[in-house]
């Protein structure tokens, strides 16, 4: 059996925190799960994800900002980065697009959506 | 995973933890919010604090947006929408905006509360709030438009199918290039055709015509491109929508029917690489250590957990000491028992008081609530009142936490209401219009004590004399002076009727505070100067589950008085006890006078009371400061007691507050001196004055 992907989520809220692992753990991904940019970071030093799903609004370091981070990583820069955003509007879109997020996932969102998402970008 | 429900379902159990989590979180965001505009108004010029505001509130809406209560949604959003116009603008809210914003504050933490208890809000409280918010609209000229409702409630699970009455199906031709962005942003064009494949049956022709010579070739650049026709009953934009992350990082054309033109394959092929050119995975070079985080990690951990833990801790003491009881008594017997006995005490001890220390909590969250209260307050009563809170990090456990909410309360109100006097009278005093109330808590001597002092008039002593008599509860000649008449304010039935209102009057008096900080194992006490203030002083226990008491013998029955409520041992003899009618007894005391009561008969042990003519008694007082003199057997020793509640297990018995289990697994009984006394008709103080008189 194949080992399962791992899905490290970004996010300050414990509620969302939540309900993405618990939606991804049932999809049988395995999850790893900071509350921030920074503590992200300090956890990509050890694991090797294959998809990062990230918040935007966050104390210490925002999603913005982490995603930089993370493109300048030479290990981790081909990671897929997908971006929570409560707004569908178009500019935070684009916000995402330029950050160098792979994709983003609209809030809310159920399961389904998730997986969408996920599986967009190949996850 | 279960085969009837699709895949990242999440069970309605964890959901409703998850629920259950949020409403805690969204009151973390409600204290950090309130914080937040307090510093603010405190004149914190720091931009992250505006930031954490707004993140407060942005978290409060996504986490409601995710369960689907979507009027929390729609205040969240405004209010996270009058905030954003602070954060980009790098200003600050004037100090009209603050008390908007912290009104508004108010008002979001009902909704909070409101949703948790799966209450609809009257209209009357929606109006409320969507005045506030257009207040806050106003002010800050930010468009507070209510959150556009295009957004899906969240988890509808309903997926309506169209595949019975679908359109025929319909070829499409897609162009796509991709640029170097869209390799770059960890996209993948087979990902993305893999995703194409899913909405119909599809031809691939794979354009590689601009690969250039390998010694030219640029691993990050984009040379690939491909021409697609797709058989599909879905429409354009579903096709669009697969190429939705991608479509500013490609070139793309989607057209319907099949291309005149396809691609002609190249005329002549070369080498072609990969597809998947993605950057990186080359460097596996050892990342940079970063500093470990210094974030304090905790753990929730529910209550009914921490109550059997520290019951099981309970049952471990009182199996120590009954180790210690059947210890042999010739210690040069067995010197090592000992020892290790001395040891098992030590640690026992140690893990009780490590286990009471994870149920203290600091007074924070008591404290917390009071700026909101005395904001009410002060919009009810139209006076103004400065609130200093000191010493909010003492700890204290949860359940006296927990009692301390309602008297606090009062007091406060109290405080505010008939304390604080009004403006004019402020004035005329010479005093700062501003009153001033300062609630404090602090350790002192192994109990906690909170404070609510107010700079106001202080006690109107005849005015309470005046009230008291008139209420009948002391007669118009009785000898009540100083400190006795304050404390008559405690008395059941007090209350300063003639100055009913809204806030205070309520039929509440100091009486019900008294007991329900009594019921807390506590006492209040009251200290006040004319014209300068009045200072309640609330005296709490640590913790409920253990008491310090006397362990005593009646009628062949262990007794544990509690220690904070015995006085001294006292011996008498038919030298220092004087009858007083048939059945009462007065115990003189260093030129005073006491009742003796013969506990065994006030319990019900004997028929009735039979004083022996000397004897040993335990003089006690209660929590309005009376004292009686309780004959007993013999008096066991000093012993600290573990509290089963009997009331749990049993039923309330008059005069008993608790049970506890000695170290010989004998049941003994706590006593409540407070109801002992009250069981004896033992009148105010003035009475036992009198009687000492007599």
């Amino acid at each position: 059996m194949l080992e399962p992907k791992t899905i490290l989520t970004v996010d300050d809220s414990r509620t969302m925190r939540d309900l993405l692992g618990n939606a991804l753990r049932e999809a049988g991904y395995s999850v790893v799960q900071a509350g921030d940019g920074q503590e992200a970071l300090g956890a990509l030093d050890s694991i090797k994800p294959d998809l990062i799903i990230t918040d935007i609004n966050m104390p210490r370091m925002g999603g913005f900002n982490f995603i930089d981070q993370v493109r300048r990583n030479p290990r981790h820069r081909a990671t897929p980065i997908l971006v929570l955003t409560t707004e569908s509007a178009p500019e935070l879109k684009e916000r995402a697009r330029k950050s160098g997020a792979t994709g983003w996932i609209v809030k809310p969102f159920d399961p389904a959506r998730l997986l969408d998402a996920i599986r967009k970008v190949g996850v | 995973m279960s085969a009837e429900h699709p895949e990242g379902w999440i069970p309605p159990d964890v959901m409703a933890g998850i629920t259950q989590q949020f409403f805690e979180e969204c009151e973390e965001h409600l204290a950090l919010l309130e914080s937040g505009f307090l510093r603010l108004e405190a004149g914190d010029h720091d931009p992250e604090t505006v930031n954490s505001v707004f993140r407060a509130a942005h978290s409060i809406k996504g986490g409601a947006a995710m369960l689907g209560a979507t009027a929390l949604v729609g205040f969240s959003h405004r209010f996270e929408s009058a905030l954003a116009h602070f954060r980009t603008s790098k200003t600050f809210p004037s100090h009209d905006v603050l008390k908007v914003f912290l009104k508004a504050t108010d008002q979001l933490a009902d909704l909070v509360r409101a949703t948790r208890a799966g209450k609809e809000l009257t209209d009357e409280q929606l109006n409320a709030a969507s005045r506030e918010l257009a207040g806050l609209a106003d002010t800050t000229g930010t468009d507070t438009s209510p959150v556009a409702h295009t957004e899906e409630p969240a988890f509808s699970p309903v997926r309506v199918e169209f595949e019975d009455f679908a359109p025929a199906e319909q070829p499409w031709t897609i162009d796509f290039r991709p640029h170097a962005e869209l390799y770059a942003k960890a996209n993948d064009p087979i990902v993305l055709l893999r995703e194409l494949k899913r909405l119909g049956e599809m031809d691939t022709v794979l354009d590689t015509s601009a690969i250039p010579l390998l010694s030219d070739l640029n691993l990050e650049d984009a040379y690939l491109a491909w021409s697609i026709t797709l058989h599909t009953a879905r429409t354009e934009s579903a096709v669009r929508e697969v190429f939705e992350f991608v479509e500013r990082d490609c070139d793309l054309h989607v057209r319907a029917g099949i291309a005149e033109t396809a691609i002609p394959p190249a005329a002549d092929p070369r080498p072609v690489p990969a597809p998947a050119l993605r950057p990186g995975d080359a460097s596996q070079d050892a990342p940079a250590l970063r500093a470990a985080l210094q974030q304090p990690s905790t753990l929730r951990v529910d209550l009914e957990r921490l109550d059997r833990l520290i019951n099981l801790v309970s049952e471990l003491v009182i199996s120590e000491a009954a180790l210690a009881e059947y210890a042999p008594k010739d210690s040069a017997q067995n010197p090592n028992f000992g020892e290790a006995l001395d040891d098992l005490s030590q640690l026992t001890r140690d893990i009780q008081e490590s286990v009471m220390g994870i149920r203290a909590q600091p007074v924070k969250s008591v404290f917390q609530r009071l700026p909101r209260l005395v904001r009410e307050i002060e919009k009810a009563t139209g006076k103004t009142v400065r609130l200093t809170i000191e010493g909010e990090d003492t700890q204290v456990d949860r359940s006296v936490i927990e009692g301390l909410t309602d008297p606090l309360t009062h007091m406060v109100r109290n405080a505010i209401d008939h304390g604080i006097e009004t403006y004019e009278q402020r004035q005329k005093a010479n005093k700062p219009a501003q009153g001033s109330l300062r609630i404090s808590a602090a350790h002192r001597a192994g109990r906690v004590v909170i404070e609510v002092a107010d700079d106001g008039g202080g006690i109107d002593r005849d005015c309470v004399r005046a009230i008291a008599v008139k209420q009948n509860l002391i007669s118009a000649d009785a000898i009540v002076a100083g400190e006795d008449i304050d404390n008559l304010i405690f008395e059941p039935g007090f209350t300063t009727a003639d100055k009913v209102t809204d806030l205070s009057g309520r039929g509440v008096g100091m009486d019900v505070v008294r007991r329900s900080v009594q019921a807390l194992g506590g006492r209040i006490s009251v200290s006040s100067r004319r014209g300068a203030g009045t200072t309640f002083a609330l005296s709490l226990p640590l913790t409920l589950a253990v008491l310090d008491g006397m362990l005593v013998s009646v009628c062949g029955q262990s007794l544990v008085v509690p220690l904070a409520a015995l006085l001294e041992t006292v011996q008498f003899s038919c030298d220092n006890v004087h009858k007083v009618g048939p059945n009462a007894s007065l115990l003189a005391i260093r030129g005073s006078h006491v009742p003796l009561i013969d506990l065994g008969a006030t319990l019900g042990y004997k028929p009735q009371s039979q004083l022996s003519a000397d004897g040993i008694a335990l003089l006690v007082e209660d929590d309005a400061g009376r004292r009686v003199a309780l004959a007993v057997d013999d008096i066991l020793g000093q012993k600290q007691v573990v509290i089963k509640s009997l009331e749990i297990n049993c039923h309330r018995i008059a005069g008993i507050a608790a049970a506890t289990i000695l170290g010989n697994g004998l049941v003994a009984l706590i006593l409540d001196v407070n109801a002992v006394m009250a069981s004896q008709k033992i009148g105010l103080a003035q009475d036992e004055r009198l009687m000492a008189h007599a």
